[in-house]
C-alpha cells in the first residue's frame, strides 16, 4: 500500500465516517466536510502531472490475492490521469454546488455523501487499476453507487424505474466484460493490462481474439450509453441534478469511452474494432442528437446530448484506431487528439449546463420548456453561463466546443483516405451523417437558451416566483463557464501536459520514441471544408430552429409502442411473468410436497451414481457382529418407527419419534461414540420440546385427506429412501479402497491442536471453517424464523388496530 | 407458550434447583470439550435446554424477566466472535482461523493450557443458545 493506493481508497473510508457526522454535526452541511477531500485529492493528481507530461508512466501494487493473481495494481498514465484529474476537479465542484443544492434540513446528506464518495473511489479505481479484475470490480461498483443515486429519491416511482433500467443494463455490460477479460487472461495467462499490451502478437493469433473484442466492447457500450444501451440514461436523470452533472455526463458515462481507449493499443489492430467503434459512435451521435430535439425537459435534452456527445467521442475514437493500420500515423492520429479535448470540453461545457438546469428547476420548480420563458433577465448569471455552455456545445466560436468541433469534422473528412474506406461510401457517409448530426444539436442548443431565458414570462405558470440562485450554486458553473472560454484562447495549456500523454497511452504507434506528437489546436486554419461545415451547420441549424413548430410534429412518426424502451418494459414483465409461473408451477406451498422433490432427487442422484459406479456390494465381514444389546434396540426403533408412522394422534407420533431418537443415542454409547451420544440426546430432548410447541399450531391430523395417491407416493418415497441409504451403508462398510482419514486425526490432534478429544479438536480446528458456515447457516435460520412469524404476527396486529 | 393453569408445584420447585444443575453442567460440559466429550455445540444445547425447562415450568413472562434479553442478539454476538477469532490470526500474519495453544502456570489451577479455539468454542456456543432458544421463543410466544 502507498500513498497512490490510499488515495484512491480516501473517499470511500470517508464514507464509513460521513453518517456519524451527518447525525452529530447538524449545524454545519455534511458537504463542507466532504468537500476537502476532492480539494486534496486533485491537487495531488495536478503534481502527478509532472511525470506523465515527460512521458513516464507511475507503476505501483499492493498484494491482494497474489495467488490467484488477482493485486491491486496501480498504472498511472496520461490517460488514467486525465480522467482521475476530471474525477476529482468536477466532483469538488458538484460537491459544493450539491451543498447549496441540497437543504440540510430536507435530505438525507448522509446517505447522499456516502454514495457520492463510494462513487468517486469507484471511478477512480477503474481508471487507475491495471489489474482486469480489480477494475472490473470498481466498475460494478460504480454501477451501484450509480444505482442508489439515482434511486436517492426513492420514494418516486420514476427513481425506482430509472435506477433499476440503469443498473440492470451497465450490469449486464459489466458481466459481459468481465468474460472478455477472462478470455484474455486465458490467453495471456495474466490479469494485467500493460502485460495484455506486452503479448499482443499472442493475443491477435487467438481464436479468443474477436470474442474478447466483442465482450468487452458491449461493458463499453452499456455504460457510455451507446445506441441501443443509451435508454437507461435519460431515466436516469431522476436523479439529483449535482449526480446527474457528476455521474451521468463528466464521469461515470466516460468509463466506456476509457475502457475503448485504454484497450485500444490490444483491439485496435483489427477492422471489426474500427469499424463496430465508428459505426455504433455514429448512429449513437445521429439518434442522440435528432432525439434531443423532440424533448421538452430541460434535463431530457441534456440527456439525449450526452448520449449524442459521447456517440461523437467514441466515433473519434474508432477512426483513430485506424491510425495503427495505416503508414500516416499521425494524419488519424489527430482524431484521437480531437477525442481527447472533446473528452475535456465535454465535461466542462456539460457540467456547467447541467448545473444552471438544476439552478432553474431549483429556482422556479419546473424544467418544463414549455413554461419556462423569458428569465434573462431575473437570472442574469445563469443566463451568461447557460448561454456559454450551449454555443459551445453547438460549436460556436469563442468556445473550447468550435475547437473540437472542427476538429471532429477534420477527422470525418480523413475517413475517406483510409485505405479500406472510399470517397463514394464509407468515406461520404461518415461526414454526411455527423454533419447533420451537428445540425440537430445546433437546433437543441439553441432551445436550451432561448425557450428558457427569451420570451414572455408566466409566473403564474411556475411553481415559485423564480430569482437568481445564491452565489455558493453558482460558483460551480461559473469555473466550468470560465473554462469553457479559456480553452478556447488558450489550448495549448492542455496540450503537452493532458493531451499528448493521453494520446500515448491510446495510440503508441502515433508518436516516436524522442519525437512528440504535434499537438495543434488553433481556432483559425484557414478557408477549409471544416469551416464551411460549420457555417452549414449555423446557416441550417438557424433555419431549423426558426421553423421548429412547422416540423416538430413530424416525432410523432416514432410509436413509443416500437422504441427500445418498450421492448425493455415488455422484455422485464416477459421474463417475471415466466419465472412467476414457473416457480408456481413448483412451489405449492405444502411441505410435503417439498419432501417429495428433496427425497425424490436424492434417490435418483444417488441410486444412479451408485448403479453407474457398479457400487453395490453387501460384504459383511469387517462388520461387528450384532449382539443382544443391538438386537433389543433395534426391534425398539422399529417399534417407534412403526408407530409413528400408524399413530393416529399427532401426540403420540411426537414421542415416538422421541423414542426413536434416545434409542439411536444408546446406539452411539454402545459403539464408543460419547460426543454424538450426548448430542443426540440433547437434541431429541430440545426438539421434543420444539415439537410440542408447534403442536399447539398445527390443524387436527385427518386421515380422511390422504387419498390413495398420496400414500402410494409416500410409500415409493419412503421405500426408495430406505434402500438407497441401507445399499449406501453396506457399500461405504464394505469396500476399503481409500484409506480413512481418521488417522490422521488421531495421530495430530493432541501433537497439533494440544486437544485430546478428537470430534472437538476436529470441530473448532481441523475443520474450523466447516464449523463457522454451520453457525452462520443456523443463524440465519433463526433470523428467518423470527422474521416470518414476528413480521406475520405485527402485520396482523396492526389490521386489528384498523379494523 | 401458553400459560399452563394447573399449578406445577412439585415441576416449579424441582426447576428451581436442577435448572442450576444443568447450566453448570453445562458449563463443565462447555470447558471440558477440548480433552473430554463436550464442547461448545453440546454445551450450548444444553444450556438451552435448562432454559427450555424454565419454560416448561413457568411461562414466557417470566423467563422474559430472568433473562431480559433477545436471544437473536445472542447468536448475533456468537457469530461476532467466531468471526473476529479467524480474523485474530491475520494479526500474526496467520491465514484464517489459525488456532495457538500453550501451557501457562496459572494460580490455583497449576499448569493449565490455554487455546484460542476456546474463544472460537466460545462463539460456537453462544449461537447454539442463541439460535435454539430464538426458535423456541418466536414459536412460542405465536398465538
Amino acid at each position: 500500500m502507498q500513498l497512490i493506493h490510499f488515495a484512491i481508497l480516501s473517499p470511500f473510508l470517508l464514507a464509513f465516517v460521513v453518517p456519524f457526522l451527518f447525525k452529530y454535526v447538524r449545524r454545519i452541511h455534511t458537504g463542507w466536510f466532504v468537500l476537502i477531500l476532492p480539494i486534496l485529492l486533485f491537487t495531488y493528481f495536478i503534481q502527478l502531472l509532472q511525470i506523465t507530461s515527460n512521458g513516464r508512466t507511475l507503476f505501483s501494487q499492493a498484494e491482494w490475492i497474489p495467488s490467484l493473481g488477482m493485486n491491486f495494481t496501480v498504472y498511472v498514465d496520461g490517460l488514467s490521469l486525465l480522467f482521475a484529474l476530471l474525477i476529482t476537479g468536477i466532483g469538488a465542484l458538484v460537491v459544493l454546488y450539491s451543498i447549496f443544492y441540497l437543504s440540510k434540513e430536507k435530505e438525507q446528506l448522509g446517505s447522499f455523501y456516502t454514495y457520492l464518495l463510494m462513487f468517486m473511489t469507484a471511478m477512480l479505481g477503474v481508471v487507475l487499476s491495471d489489474n482486469m479484475v480489480v477494475l472490473y470490480l470498481f466498475w460494478e461498483l460504480t454501477s451501484i453507487s450509480s444505482f442508489l443515486l439515482i434511486g436517492y429519491w426513492y420514494k418516486r416511482e420514476r427513481s425506482r424505474y430509472g435506477a433499476t433500467k440503469s443498473l440492470l443494463i451497465t450490469v449486464f455490460g459489466g458481466l459481459a466484460m468481465l468474460g472478455g477479460f477472462i478470455l484474455i487472461y486465458l490467453i495471456t495467462d495474466s490479469f494485467s493490462i500493460r502485460e495484455a499490451v506486452n503479448q499482443l502478437q499472442l493475443i491477435m493469433a487467438s481464436p479468443y481474439f474477436i470474442p474478447a473484442m466483442v465482450l468487452i466492447l458491449l461493458g463499453a457500450f452499456t455504460k457510455s450509453a451507446q445506441f441501443p444501451f443509451y435508454i437507461w440514461l435519460p431515466d436516469a436523470m431522476e436523479a439529483p441534478t449535482p449526480v446527474s452533472s457528476y455521474l451521468h455526463s463528466a464521469t461515470m458515462v466516460k468509463a466506456g469511452i476509457y475502457l475503448v481507449a485504454r484497450f485500444s493499443p490490444i483491439f485496435a489492430i483489427s477492422e471489426v474494432w474500427f469499424w463496430t467503434i465508428s459505426i455504433v459512435g455514429l448512429i449513437t451521435l445521429f439518434w442522440g442528437s435528432f432525439h434531443a430535439v423532440r424533448q421538452n425537459d430541460l434535463k431530457a435534452i441534456l440527456a439525449f446530448s450526452t448520449v449524442s456527445q459521447l456517440g461523437m467521442i467514441m466515433l473519434m475514437l474508432g477512426v483513430g484506431a485506424a491510425a495503427i493500420h495505416e503508414n500516416n500515423p499521425a494524419f488519424f492520429g489527430a482524431a484521437v487528439l480531437a477525442a481527447i479535448f472533446h473528452l475535456i470540453n465535454h465535461a466542462t461545457f456539460k457540467g456547467s449546463l447541467f448545473m444552471a438546469a438544476g439552478i432553474i428547476d431549483h429556482e422556479t420548480g419546473t424544467r418544463d420548456i414549455r413554461k419556462l420563458g423569458g428569465l434573462m433577465t431575473i437570472m442574469p448569471i445563469t443566463f451568461t453561463i447557460t448561454l456559454i455552455g450551449t454555443f459551445s456545445m453547438a460549436g460556436l466560436p469563442p468556445f473550447n466546443g468550435f475547437l473540437s468541433k472542427e476538429l471532429f469534422f477534420t477527422s470525418m473528412i480523413r475517413i475517406s483516405d483510409i485505405s479500406f474506406t472510399d470517397v463514394s461510401t464509407w468515406g461520404a457517409v461518415f461526414p454526411a451523417i455527423a454533419w447533420l448530426a451537428s445540425v440537430f444539436t445546433f437546433i437543441y442548443s439553441m432551445m436550451i437558451v432561448f425557450k428558457t431565458f427569451r420570451g414572455r414570462l408566466n409566473v403564474d405558470q411556475l411553481e415559485k416566483k423564480p430569482h437568481e440562485a445564491p452565489i455558493g450554486m453558482l460558483i460551480p458553473p461559473i469555473i466550468l463557464a470560465a473554462l469553457v472560454v479559456t480553452f478556447f484562447f488558450f489550448p495549448n495549456i492542455l496540450a503537452y501536459s493532458v493531451i499528448e500523454p493521453a494520446i500515448q497511452a491510446i495510440i503508441p504507434e502515433a508518436i516516436q520514441t524522442g519525437s512528440r506528437f504535434a499537438v495543434k489546436i488553433e481556432a483559425w486554419h484557414g478557408f477549409q471544408p471544416e469551416l464551411y461545415m460549420t457555417i452549414g451547420v449555423v446557416a441550417l441549424g438557424t433555419i431549423g430552429y426558426l421553423t421548429l413548430s412547422k416540423w416538430r410534429p413530424m416525432y410523432n412518426i416514432f410509436k413509443e409502442k416500437w422504441s427500445f424502451n418498450a421492448l425493455y418494459d415488455r422484455s422485464l414483465i416477459g421474463v417475471e411473468k415466466g419465472s412467476y409461473r414457473l416457480t408456481n408451477s413448483y412451489m405449492t406451498g405444502f411441505l410435503r410436497d417439498y419432501l417429495v422433490y428433496v427425497f425424490g432427487f436424492m434417490i435418483i442422484v444417488l441410486g444412479s451414481v451408485m448403479f453407474y459406479k457398479q457400487a453395490f456390494s453387501f460384504q459383511t465381514e469387517h462388520a461387528a457382529s450384532i449382539g443382544t444389546y443391538e438386537a433389543i434396540l433395534s426391534l425398539v426403533m422399529v417399534a417407534a418407527t412403526v408407530t409413528t408412522v400408524f399413530a393416529r394422534s399427532r401426540l403420540t407420533a411426537i414421542i415416538a419419534l422421541g423414542v426413536m431418537g434416545y434409542t439411536l443415542s444408546l446406539f452411539f454409547v454402545i459403539f464408543r461414540a460419547p460426543d454424538l451420544a450426548l448430542t443426540q440426546l440433547i437434541i431429541e430432548t430440545i426438539s421434543v420440546a420444539l415439537f410440542l410447541l408447534c403442536f399447539y399450531h398445527l390443524p387436527k391430523l385427518s386421515l380422511k385427506q390422504k387419498t390413495r395417491r398420496f400414500k402410494l407416493t409416500n410409500l415409493i418415497i419412503s421405500l426408495g429412501v430406505g434402500v438407497v441409504v441401507t445399499c449406501l451403508a453396506f457399500a461405504s462398510t464394505s469396500q476399503q479402497s481409500l484409506d480413512t482419514i481418521s488417522t490422521y486425526f488421531i495421530e495430530n490432534s493432541y501433537k497439533l491442536a494440544g486437544g485430546d478429544n478428537i470430534v472437538n479438536v476436529i470441530l473448532v480446528d481441523f475443520r474450523g471453517f466447516d464449523t463457522l458456515f454451520e453457525i452462520t447457516v443456523l443463524a440465519i435460520a433463526a433470523l428467518g424464523i423470527y422474521g416470518l412469524l414476528k413480521v406475520k404476527a405485527q402485520g396482523k396486529r396492526k389490521r386489528g388496530v384498523r379494523r | 407458550m401458553r400459560k399452563i393453569d394447573t399449578n406445577d408445584m412439585l415441576l416449579q420447585v424441582t426447576t428451581k434447583i436442577t435448572a442450576f444443575i444443568i447450566l453448570l453442567f453445562s458449563l463443565h460440559l462447555f470447558l471440558a470439550g477440548h480433552n473430554n466429550p463436550g464442547g461448545g455445540f453440546i454445551g450450548g444445547l444444553m444450556s438451552a435446554g435448562a432454559v427450555v425447562l424454565l419454560l416448561l415450568a413457568y411461562d414466557l413472562k417470566t423467563v422474559r424477566r430472568i433473562l431480559p434479553f433477545d436471544f437473536i442478539y445472542v447468536a448475533g454476538v456468537g457469530l461476532l466472535v467466531a468471526i473476529l477469532t479467524g480474523m485474530g490470526s491475520f494479526l500474526f500474519g496467520a491465514p484464517f482461523l489459525s488456532h495457538a495453544f500453550d501451557y501457562f502456570q496459572l494460580p490455583f489451577l497449576g499448569k493449565t493450557e490455554l487455546a484460542t479455539a476456546v474463544l472460537f468454542d466460545i462463539g460456537v456456543y453462544l449461537v447454539v443458545v442463541g439460535v435454539t432458544m430464538t426458535i423456541i421463543q418466536t414459536i412460542g410466544e405465536k398465538e
